[in-house]
């Protein structure tokens, strides 16, 4: 028999892990490191758990090793198939499971206490907060669940309707996911939100009522629907941050439920971390954190496109590259989308063996997740130093030959520092100051934000129109044989 | 068991100082490291799976698995998929980073 307390020491060493794993998480050397000790407390608690049950008396053992064995391989099919642009959905994905995995973890405890004889308690401390807990964990949770699945279909940018009719390319119809929000919409929101609470104060006041159950759980997940639905794509960064905190918050007040400090000690942990992120994000934009999610913007009144650019070819870029001294490339979210790190790789490759200094300009939020370019470029064996933050490249802009954008605009949006419109105040990358500039995108559209870019139509900027990888490749092709 | 003013104090404790540690844990980290970072932490989060666990162990106890039980056993997949997808996602995002590094080394 072993005695109670160990199995609360082996939880004590698991949170002790996370706690190490997250510090060593924020410091590229350590980061596998860190990566593995919170793998390590996360498979320690599973066994103390199992440990402690077992002494107990399990019950479900077959259920719950079959439930373990169906999550562990849908998660690691998930985890191998998954390419690097996916990445940010996957994490909204697991995110959205985890929140949703706090939320049935309350709704199971309440329907059981249901179920069982002197399962609800008397009026008093046990029942106020054990059923507070239940509901926070629910309307946390739920909010959560169906938030992440919209971060995710935005970040999609829509999805394909099954069993339609291919077309040449093997792709069937495409929806774009909606972005819809009335500035009355942040009124139901937040009636939704004193809502769900109301119904937490009515659960307690009626435990056996499952109606309010249920109503909690229905108000939860539309609060998460309508929460993502107003935002923008390029606000998405922010969003899976907030979610990514929501997550770790619920899965403390969970801990609250079922009365375990492992839970509360990491969930909440997660939950400042998720905190920190999103300001981090918000401080890039220059924008506030209520902005983000009450004004909806890049929805409706979209700028339409009345000017022309007569698009260029890759000779006459290669041509342009050739003698220059300094280059700055800027990548975007068109570049993840194409798969082109490798081909802009090769691009800076041939520069260099051209005696050209090249540098890369990442904007704190370019892509769709916080350092995705960095992601991204890492994986085609970009040097680390040369990748610059933006303060430090746009002190090198005014002397720099060229800058290659590949598949960014709002980042490098002129229009940014007039101070008005939805990218007012955003920081930018000073693009239009290098001596030449080189776009390569897919059409003269504006990009989330909706807010024509007046740096497609300067004099000095060359357009490529195309696919990134595509166009990369020719230019590379172009450069070759020059 | 019946749950006492005390542990309650006792778990808000917890709750405030773990909130405080996470703020002061990650307060400087690089870009390259914030996808990592956020997935990491997201992966931590899935630790809900120990009260799936638990609540999947006592539901199923009547030998009749009722609408609870199931929920538990639901969440305990979703939770196993979070827990595992996770750190696996960061690792192969950490290892391109890892990869990188190793070579700018020259070993």
């Amino acid at each position: 028999m072993v005695a109670p307390v160990l199995f609360d020491i082996g939880y004590l060493v698991a949170a002790a892990l996370f706690i190490f794993g997250i510090k060593k998480l924020s410091s590229p050397r350590t980061a596998p490191a860190g990566n593995r000790m919170g793998a390590q407390g996360m498979f320690l608690a599973v066994l103390v758990t199992m440990a402690k049950m077992y002494t107990e008396g399990i019950i479900g053992l077959e259920l719950i090793i079959g439930g373990l064995a169906l999550g562990s391989f849908i998660g690691w099919w998930m985890a191998t198939r998954v390419e690097m642009t996916g990445m940010p959905e996957l994490v909204a994905l697991f995110n959205g499971f985890g929140g949703g995995a706090s939320a049935l973890v309350g709704l199971s405890e309440v329907l059981g206490r249901l179920q069982r004889e002197n399962g609800i308690p008397d009026p008093g401390v046990e029942l106020y907060a054990t059923w507070v807990a239940i509901g926070l964990s629910g309307l946390v949770g739920w909010l959560t669940l169906t938030g992440s699945l919209m971060a995710m279909g935005k970040l999609m940018g829509g999805f394909s309707i099954p069993f339609t009719k291919k077309d040449e390319r093997g792709r069937r119809k495409w929806v774009n996911f909606p972005t819809w929000g009335p500035s009355w919409l942040n009124f139901v929101k937040v009636g939704l939100l004193f809502g769900g609470v109301a119904l937490i104060g009515l659960m307690i006041q009626e435990p056996t009522n499952t109606d309010y159950i249920y109503g909690l759980v229905g108000v939860s997940c539309l609060l998460g629907i309508l929460f993502v639905l107003p935002i923008g794509g390029a606000d998405m960064p922010v969003v899976v941050s907030l979610l990514n905190s929501l997550s770790g918050i619920a899965a403390a007040f969970t801990g609250f439920v079922i009365g375990n400090n492992v839970l509360i000690i990491a969930g909440s942990m997660v939950g400042a971390a998720g905190l920190v992120l999103t300001f981090v994000m918000c401080k890039a934009m220059n924008r506030t954190l209520t902005a983000v999610l009450f004004k909806s913007y890049g929805g409706g009144g979209r700028e339409t496109v009345t000017r022309t650019k007569v698009g260029s070819d890759p000779e006459e870029v290669a041509m342009a590259c050739d003698g220059i001294a300094t280059c700055v490339i800027i990548p975007g979210y068109g570049m993840a989308v194409s798969q082109a790190q490798h081909a802009v790789k090769e691009f800076a490759d041939l520069m260099e063996a051209d005696g050209v200094e090249v540098k890369y300009g990442i904007h704190p939020v370019a892509g769709r997740m916080p350092g995705h370019m960095n992601v991204l470029l890492a994986e085609a064996n970009v040097p680390y130093e040369q990748l610059i933050e933006m303060d430090d490249i746009n002190s090198e802009m005014p002397d720099c030959d060229l800058v290659l954008i590949i598949g960014a605009n709002d980042t490098v949006n002129p229009a940014a520092r007039s101070g008005e419109g939805p990218l007012g105040g955003m920081p930018i990358i000073d693009a239009d100051k290098a001596r030449q500039v080189v776009i390569i995108k897919r059409s003269l559209s504006p990009g989330y934000a909706g807010v024509d870019n007046d740096l497609f139509f300067e004099d000095k900027t060359m357009m490529l129109f195309g696919d990134g990888k595509k166009m990369m490749n020719e230019l590379n092709a172009a450069i070759k044989e020059l | 068991m019946s749950l006492t003013l005390a542990a309650l104090v006792a778990s808000i404790t917890v709750f405030v100082l773990a909130i405080f540690l996470g703020f002061e844990l990650i307060s400087k980290v690089p870009p390259t490291l914030h996808t990592p970072l956020m997935s990491g932490a997201n992966a931590i989060s899935g630790i809900t799976i120990v009260g799936a666990l638990i609540l999947s162990n006592s539901q199923f106890n009547d030998g009749n698995p009722g609408t609870a039980a199931w929920l538990a056993f639901a969440a305990l997949v979703m939770a196993t998929i979070n827990v595992v997808g996770g750190f696996m996602v960061t690792n192969k995002m950490l290892e391109m980073i890892a990869g990188k590094r190793r070579k700018k080394r020259g070993d």
